[in-house]
């Protein structure tokens, strides 16, 4: 299964993520998940919250420019060669991974993976028995 | 029934010897009128010019040229050329540095020149059956009173909302049942997106028919983005206080280029630096000589704008030739590193990309003492924001096609929607900070 991520175009520019994150805060959208990244000129920002549909509606309304695409996100036990492991599986599938954010606690690690064919990535996982999470089972994390 | 067609069929599809010959005999009756202006008897003593010298249209090339700075310097009523008692109304353009430039009308020349617009205004397709609303703004400004009389001449229902309020204006446009709009480009834009933001769809849910935008040179580009956005025919206007206002020129049905009205004015396109007349259809420097204004004629006046004669015949069977779609203005020009270039140029390419909203902003500095130009251009609704190899290549795109069209390597740098400042009057394109200028 697949989950939906929004993308935001953050322009540089002292606060804008405050700004950003606080349009949310006033919607009460939990943020599970946040990654910025930056090149010289802009960023994206790249968010899972509570309510994917409000947080891009809300945002979308707030004249913010952004963009909702399918991630997968996966849950494996933290522990040595887990990750190497799991995306090996991609690897041998021939599947390109264009990005992916991933954290660990409570002997537990949680990878978002976003590739450039997301049918077959999550092909991918069911195949493997990989053990992908919904939105309601990562807002309960 | 060609009738229809035309406001004016005697005036608008007159033979080109017959038009050639009503310009000789109304540029000498002008030369009379000016005689009696302070500032034009001293010239013509000078040049040895009088309505009896006035032959054939080369005469014209005897005379000198009429700049903003002589109208300055005559401020305000050295150029009149009419008893003060006849004078019914005065323009004024908006002069930030020193005096501005004035610009008085007798009672006839208001209704000549309302009839100029009706004439602009008919030919695109405005019927006494429509209702046009104005967003000029009003006052000296000539956008605002010059359109209000021609609608009125030709009919139509007027509302003259006048700038600004977007919300107002759009209440308006519902109520009214607005069909016709006159609006600066870069307002237009603003206002689909207000439009858009109520919810309202302008292409299904107003009886918006027809734009004219003028004031403002504008690309193809965007006006098809504008036609796309209100679901409307956009016909471009060409006007300038010291010519009336607007009327000047003004695109027929064809969309392919301004009739410039040659029963009004006499253009020539000359060459800004030798002044010398360029070979048929290049690009100049417009000149214009009035020979239908008796409050205050203006003889072969620079107006700054660079255009060209489109050649060949209209198919709309008008015989006022057509100029071009404005390339810019001689002093809007900006030189980059030796390059001469013109802000519409960037906004052409700009307005091709799908990816791209409307507002973008030219800066010049200078980096290390050399001249460094940076484009910034806001993002659009369209764009694919989920990864950076899409942007990277896009703002790559963007800079290449620049480069070959100012043959100079801009930094392109894409910002969010809304973040270039808008304003409801003019936009403002470039920001010049470089030293020495």
């Amino acid at each position: 299964m697949t989950i939906n991520q929004i993308s935001i175009f953050l322009e540089n520019k002292f606060g804008r993520l405050s700004e950003i994150l606080s349009i949310l805060r006033h919607e009460n959208i939990r943020v599970i998940a946040a990654t910025v990244a930056d090149t010289s000129d802009y960023g994206i920002l790249r968010i899972i919250t509570t309510d994917q549909q409000k947080a891009f509606q809300k945002l979308i309304e707030h004249k913010v420019s952004a963009n909702m695409n399918e991630v997968v996100a996966i849950s494996v036990d933290s522990c040595i060669g887990q990750l190497s492991e799991t995306i090996d599986k991609f690897t041998q599938a021939g599947i390109t991974i264009e990005y992916m954010y991933c954290f660990s606690f409570n002997q537990k690690s949680i990878l978002v993976i976003r590739s450039s064919n997301m049918a077959q990535a999550n092909e991918v996982a069911q195949k493997n028995n990989l053990n992908t999470l919904s939105e309601a089972e990562l807002i309960n994390f | 029934m060609a009738s229809t067609e035309y406001w004016n069929e005697e005036l608008e599809t007159m033979s080109r010897p017959n038009l050639e010959k009503l310009q000789i005999e109304r540029l000498r009756k002008t030369v009379e009128i000016a005689q009696n202006s302070p500032y034009y008897s001293e010239v013509f003593k000078k040049y040895n010019i009088t309505p009896e010298s006035i032959k054939s249209l080369e005469d014209l090339q005897r005379f000198p040229f009429t700049t903003k700075e002589d109208l300055r310097s005559h401020y305000p009523f050295g150029l009149v050329s009419v008893p003060m008692e006849k004078v019914v109304r005065v323009h004024s353009s908006s002069g930030t540095t020193g005096n501005p430039t004035v610009v008085a009308h007798s009672q006839r020349d208001l209704d000549q020149w309302a009839d100029q617009v009706a004439r602009c205004m008919y030919m695109v397709g405005c019927r006494n059956t429509d209702v046009f609303q104005n967003t000029s703004g009003y006052g000296m400004f000539t956008g605002g009173l010059g359109y209000q009389y021609g609608a009125e001449k030709l009919g139509a229902v007027t509302v003259p909302a006048a700038a600004g309020n977007s919300k107002r204006q759009i209440k308006f446009i519902m109520d009214f049942g607005t069909t016709i709009i006159h609006a600066i480009p870069s307002y237009a834009t603003r206002l689909a997106e207000v439009f858009y933001e109520m919810g309202i769809d302008p292409r299904k849910d107003t009886k918006l028919r027809i734009f004219c935008l003028g004031a403002e040179p504008h690309s193809e580009e965007q006006r098809q983005r504008i036609e796309q956005l209100f679901g409307i025919k956009a016909y471009n206007c060409f006007g300038m206080s010291e010519m009336n206002g607007p009327g000047v020129a003004f695109e027929c049905k064809e969309q392919n280029g301004l009739h410039i009205w040659e029963d009004f004015v006499i253009p020539e396109i000359l060459d800004p630096v030798t002044l010398q007349p360029v070979p048929e259809g290049e690009v100049g420097e417009l000149v214009l000589t009035t020979i239908n204004r008796e409050a205050m004629p203006l003889f072969r006046y620079r107006t700054r704008d660079l255009t060209r004669f489109i050649p060949g015949d209209c198919p709309c069977g008008r015989t006022h030739r057509r100029l071009d779609r404005f390339k810019g203005r001689s002093d809007d020009m900006i030189i980059v590193k030796g390059v001469n270039i013109f802000p519409i140029q960037i906004e052409r390419i700009l307005m091709g990309f799908k990816e791209l909203g409307m507002n973008y902003l030219i800066t010049i500095d200078t980096v290390s003492n050399n001249d460094e130009m940076t484009v910034e251009v806001e993002v659009g609704e369209d764009i694919t924001i989920s990864d950076y190899t899409k942007l990277q290549n896009l703002t790559k795109e963007i800079t290449r096609q620049l480069k070959d069209e100012i043959l100079l390597t801009p930094r392109v740098k894409l910002v969010e929607k809304g973040s270039i400042p808008q304003s409801e009057g003019k936009a403002v394109r470039v920001k010049d900070f470089r030293k020495n200028h």
